[in-house]
């Protein structure tokens, strides 16, 4: 049987409390939101924390405030199920009601938070693997090892960004405020990530994520699709956030950002420039879609062959422009893909 | 180190000297011997320990029991009442609708929260409901026809002023 190993837990009622926990325990100690990701990696100890710091009773970082005229504001302990279902995202911040709707199973949405999922650690076939079997293998450099067994002459980890919202938030210049001992800061998502699949976030490891803040809605429409093999379960192996603000059926402003195809999110800008001034014709979205395929360099370490998952980016961005233009799916039914 | 708790499972108010880092899966099999939540994957991928709190299916592989206290705990064992089996148990039976029977616990209680939440739901309604339960012998159809025999029924009885 997978038990957990052996930590200390500390649950807080504040953000305050949180932040002295951390401040006061350092590296020994792990924050836990939902513990949907954090648990499974605890039992196969890719994780080992000495204490636990519960963010479950913090009241204050549930729900979602604003509206789309002012911008929206939600609390990082709002699990994900409240976030597919909300009318306000649902009608105004689609991509984002999409993502949230489409991570894993159903039970795990209703246990798994925004913030969790934002923080959510990379992923590998050589990790995301029992204690026995990475030492069977030879561990890693993710964890307990030298080596990256993707890419063994290279001298970084190639984990894989595996948030669904993520991408989603990114499109929609949604930003993070994080709270630590010093103070609190808010910065963009294109801040909050690093492509390194070990050192992944730039948050520092004393602050704390409370909110994500998406700015008002002003013409802005969006969408994500997913790829992965369960249509019913499974983190992404490759995930396509879109967003323009529309001026009519042109095209004022645009972005792009691909999940799951590096250790960060990233961010397709030249195809998303492509679009600005345009309207979303057939031959525009063929172009942008193949400048969008560019940056996805996906590695052969999660589900499915890297060379199809760089070729499906092209579709899936084709397929989210035309949902954002109102043109009719072509190609497969877009069930493959929920 | 162990932690006392205090855990209300089925109706019940348990206290518990635990190690806190045992799941609730683990404390409710091997503390409170309610060993009709099953064990599958213990990560969160098959749906098999599936219980209820405060009405909601959670994994109990991954909840943490210090985290539940004050919460209302429902396991497969708290579904019947007395002698009379729970609609959703009885269409199971009728149709056969378990096979091995190991997934089913945790279906019958997806299901339940299911049926509280939307009386009667279409056939999509259940299968996106029971999309993160895994069945190992693959018996969905009867799974889904059961669910749907039992929402019938509850809400004709409802309907009728009976039982629901």
């Amino acid at each position: 049987m997978l038990r957990l190993p052996p930590f200390e837990y500390l649950p807080a009622r504040t953000v305050a409390d949180a932040v002295k926990y951390v401040a006061d325990r350092g590296a020994d100690a792990m924050l836990v939101a939902g513990g949907t990701d954090l648990y499974p990696n605890m039992k196969r100890r890719q994780f080992e924390p000495k204490a636990l710091i519960g963010l479950r009773g913090i009241r204050e970082l549930r729900g979602v405030r604003g509206d789309a005229r002012t911008g929206v504001t939600i609390g990082a302990m709002t699990v994900l199920s409240d976030l597919a279902d909300h009318p306000t995202l649902l009608d105004h911040y689609a991509g984002v009601a999409t993502a949230a709707g489409l991570v894993s199973s159903p039970q795990l949405r209703r246990m798994g938070t925004i913030g969790g999922n934002v923080c959510v650690d990379t992923r590998c076939n050589y990790y995301n693997q029992t204690y026995s079997w990475r030492k069977a293998i030879g561990f890693c450099m993710k964890k307990d090892g030298d080596t990256c067994l993707v890419a063994p002459g290279s001298p970084r980890c190639w984990a894989v960004s595996s948030s669904d919202t993520a991408p989603a938030l990114w499109s929609l210049g949604a930003r993070v405020r994080l709270v630590g001992p010093a103070g609190e800061r808010t910065i963009r998502f294109s801040t909050l990530y690093r492509d390194d699949g070990i050192d992944y976030l730039a948050k520092q490891p004393d602050e704390i994520l409370t909110d994500i803040l998406l700015p008002p809605a002003d013409g802005w429409r969006s969408a994500y699709l997913k790829l992965r093999r369960r249509g019913s379960f499974d983190f992404p192996v490759l995930g396509v956030a879109v967003a323009a603000r529309m001026d009519g059926d042109v095209v004022r402003e645009a972005r792009i950002v691909l999940g799951a195809v590096a250790s960060t999110p990233r961010e397709a800008d030249r195809a998303a420039a492509a679009l600005v001034g345009e309207r979303v014709t057939p031959e525009v979205i063929t172009r942008v879609a193949d400048l969008a395929a560019g940056p996805s360099k996906p590695l052969d370490n999660t589900d499915f062959t890297h060379p199809y998952r760089k070729k499906v980016t092209r579709v899936f961005v084709a397929r989210a422009l035309r949902k954002i233009a109102g043109l009719p799916e072509s190609g497969a039914s877009t069930a493959e893909i929920g | 180190m162990k932690t006392r708790l205090s855990l209300c499972v089925n109706g019940e108010t348990h206290d518990v000297l635990v190690p806190v880092h045992k799941t609730l899966l683990e404390v409710l099999r091997e503390d409170l011997d309610l060993t009709g939540t099953k064990h599958g994957c213990e990560l969160g991928e098959c749906g098999t320990c599936t219980v209820l709190v405060d009405g909601v299916p959670v994994l109990s592989c991954l909840a943490l029991p210090a985290e539940l206290e004050g919460t209302e705990i429902v396991t497969v064992e708290g579904m019947a009442r007395g002698g009379e089996l729970h609609p959703l148990q009885q269409a199971f039976a009728e149709l056969g609708a378990a096979q091995c029977g190991y997934c089913t616990p945790g279906v019958l209680l997806t299901a339940q929260a299911l049926l509280a939440e939307t009386p009667v739901p279409t056939r999509e309604q259940i299968r996106e409901a029971l999309a993160g339960n895994l069945c190992r012998c693959t018996g969905y159809t009867k799974i889904l026809d059961a669910v749907e025999l039992a929402a019938l029924r509850t809400s004709a009885a409802g309907a009728a002023g009976g039982r629901s």
